[in-house]
């Protein structure tokens, strides 16, 4: 009797569990795993006369039909493109340091604000997402334009840091604020100046907040699009330009999903790598 | 010559005077407990001796030099905190070497120091952990070893048995001791729990509401509390008013409408006649009989057995008096498969000596 009341219930929570997930499962599925996998197939097609792809099937008088390693072929086989990978890891790596020196004190300023005003802080933080992402880089456009500094890698620079700034303040953030305190305290206690309480306690401690940050910002950055064509000029095209202008303007799809296969390659590797480095520094938490 | 002294040092927030007029000192060496109720003020005091905080007037001294101006970094005290503060990203090893670290000694010296401190306490195998792997002894273990690791002159401890159980806490305050004792660091040890105070400590700091209320060795502050409030919060008291009928090498009391008693008079304790306080004495000193057998002691009264609270190795008798005062009487359980010697209702004979108890004026 108890027993089978005991196995309902757990048979109970297994249906519902499996109510929850379901839906969410299919939603990643339907539009999350089959357009990779369509982006993966793709990247090995010949792309079709007018954009888009040529057929899989043999066509008569066709050559180009089926599978190839073509577009991996001109990927590698000119140092152009790979380049222009290196140039945009440049630029994310630059944006995220930047990012992580400004969005520091920020953060700890709020982390060690009377609680009552946090709040108020964190908000006026995300608080330029109250206003179009396109409107706010053409601000910048505005401000640069006098100073002749538009349509260059610096202007890139500034526009980066600019939309991704909060994405690094609040993971900061959240992780500063549950330093306990007496910490600190006890670290002064024990002969501890301030520099040695910020390098040995406040710095180590929010070793995982600054990863997560890290990613937050820099692999965004790696296929932003839109900031290098408004404030860069020709030669500040990033990976994202290439992409976009593959499957919008020369319309070749196969090598835009290429190299959108080879983006995220690397993003993969890298968030693999951080993931290892976390795990190494936060193993106490 | 004394190696802290307090001298005059008080602390308000706002208009709350939290530390009023403190004034003590401590000798090396020694084991000087501050003991009282929550909020009383000891952990305020604490924090201005290790320097986090400043006397609005006072002020402290170590080794006979002012310690306003120095920061808590610069000052030979270190603090055992009551959430012990272990760095949690550093391994037991590396929270100890900190300090070391911190005051630039050679890395020989350190590894040196480390090895003898996690042998001290016992924590040898547990070098490589970090604190969340610990059990709360042993954080309380690792806290004390990097608190006495580079032998501050003066070790301040925040109620730092406060989170263990029962069992351990009588436990490290052994370990305490022996560690005290073995090095020769100096103690200041603030608790709320008077047994702790009473088996730790060379001497005892009563506080209440930010003053010190009595100084002295724990078998004074327990066998001749200075007032009431300490009287009260040391172990169990019978208080009951009285007034000075008499005196001469003794005193006699009225207790209310019981009979008079006998008190023994203190030398410097001014007493006059007509002159009203409380009468204190602690349960172990009344003793208890049935109430047909005559006792020879000269204070007695026969009351009835209200209700008993029976503790394993002794059994507390709460006993009615004729005039509906309660009074608390000890009886040792030693007797072997007696648990019980009266019951409820039993009419039972309460007597003391004429040198028992105490009369207090205030
Ligand atoms: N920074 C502060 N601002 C205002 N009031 C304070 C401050 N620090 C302490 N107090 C007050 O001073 C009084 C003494 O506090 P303290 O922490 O010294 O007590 P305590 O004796 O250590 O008590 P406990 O045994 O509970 O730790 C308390 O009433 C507390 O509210
Ligand atoms: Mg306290």
């Amino acid at each position: 009797m108890a027993i089978t009341y005991i196995e309902s219930r757990i048979r109970g929570e297994r249906l519902s569990k499996t109510l929850v997930t379901t839906p969410p499962f299919l939603f990643l599925l339907l539009f999350f795993l089959i357009p990779s996998l369509i982006m993966v197939v793709a990247s090995f097609r010949y792309p079709g006369e007018f954009g888009g792809l040529a057929s899989f099937f043999p066509v008569p008088g066709e050559e180009e039909t089926g599978l190839t390693l073509e577009n991996y072929g001109y990927f590698f086989g000119d140092f152009i493109y790979a380049q222009i990978f290196l140039k945009s890891f440049g630029v994310a790596a630059l944006t995220t340091l930047i990012c992580l020196v400004m969005a520091y004190p920020v953060a700890l300023l709020i982390a060690r604000s009377p609680k009552k005003s946090r709040d108020l802080m964190v908000l006026l933080c995300v608080l330029p997402f109250a206003s179009n992402f396109l409107v706010r880089v053409y601000a910048w456009m505005i401000i640069l334009g006098p100073f002749d500094l538009l349509f260059s890698r610096f202007a890139v620079i500034i526009g980066m840091v600019y939309v991704h700034l909060p994405f690094m303040i609040l993971p900061l953030y959240t992780n500063l604020e549950k330093h306990d305190p007496v910490l600190l305290d006890a670290a002064q206690d024990l002969g501890a100046n301030a520099w040695h309480r910020f390098w040995k306690i406040t710095f180590p401690m929010s070793l995982p907040g600054i990863f997560s940050g890290a990613a937050l910002v820099f692999i965004p950055v790696l296929g932003m699009f839109a900031i290098p064509e408004i404030l860069g000029g020709k030669d500040d095209w990033l990976v994202g330009n290439m992409i976009k202008e593959s499957f919008l303007g020369t319309r070749d799809w196969p090598f835009g999903a290429m190299l959108s296969m080879i983006l995220t390659l690397c993003v993969l590797a890298i968030a693999g790598f951080m993931t290892v480095l976390t795990r190494r520094g936060t193993r106490h938490a | 010559m004394a190696l802290l002294e307090v001298k005059g040092v008080s602390r308000r927030f706002d208009d709350f005077t939290a530390v009023n007029h403190v004034d003590f000192s401590v000798t090396t060496g020694e084991f000087f407990t501050l003991l009282g109720p929550s909020g009383c003020g000891k952990t305020t005091l604490l924090r201005m001796i290790a320097g986090f905080d400043q006397p609005d007037s006072g002020s402290i001294l170590l080794d006979g030099i002012d310690l306003k101006d120095t920061p808590p970094e610069k000052r030979p005290i270190h603090t055992v905190f009551q959430s012990y503060a272990l760095f949690p990203h550093m391994t037991v090893e590396q929270n100890i070497a900190f300090p070391l670290r911190m005051a630039r000694q050679p890395e020989e010296e350190i590894r040196k120091k480390i090895r003898e401190t996690l042998d001290l306490v016992a924590l040898r195998d547990r070098a490589k952990r970090y604190p969340h792997e610990l059990s709360g002894g042993q954080k309380q273990r690792v806290a004390l070893a990097r608190g006495l690791v580079n032998r501050p002159r003066l070790l301040l401890l925040d109620e730092p048995l406060g989170a263990l159980d029962a069992k351990l806490r009588e436990q490290m305050q052994i370990e305490l001791i022996a560690l005290q004792r073995d090095i020769g660091v100096t103690f200041v040890f603030v608790t709320h729990a008077q047994e702790e105070a009473l088996a730790l400590s060379h001497r005892i700091a009563v506080m209440n509401h930010g003053r010190i209320e009595q100084l002295d060795e724990p078998d004074r502050i327990y066998g001749s509390p200075k007032n009431r409030f300490v009287a009260d919060f040391i172990g169990n008291v019978n208080m009951h008013d009285a007034t000075v009928e008499a005196l001469d090498d003794t005193l006699t009391l009225a207790l209310g409408k019981l009979g008079p008693i006998k008190a023994p008079r203190h030398k410097n304790q001014e007493v006059q006649i007509g002159m009203s306080g409380a009468f204190i004495i602690r349960p172990e000193q009344v003793s208890i009989r049935a109430a047909d057998e005559p006792s020879p002691d000269p204070n007695q009264f026969v009351g009835t057995v209200n209700d008993f609270l029976y503790t394993g190795d002794v059994t507390t008798y709460i006993v009615d008096l004729p005039d509906g005062e309660r009074l608390e009487a000890l009886l040792p359980n030693s007797a072997p498969g007696r648990a019980k010697f009266f019951e409820l209702g039993d009419p039972v004979r309460v007597s003391w000596k004429a040198e028992a108890g105490a009369f207090l004026d205030t």
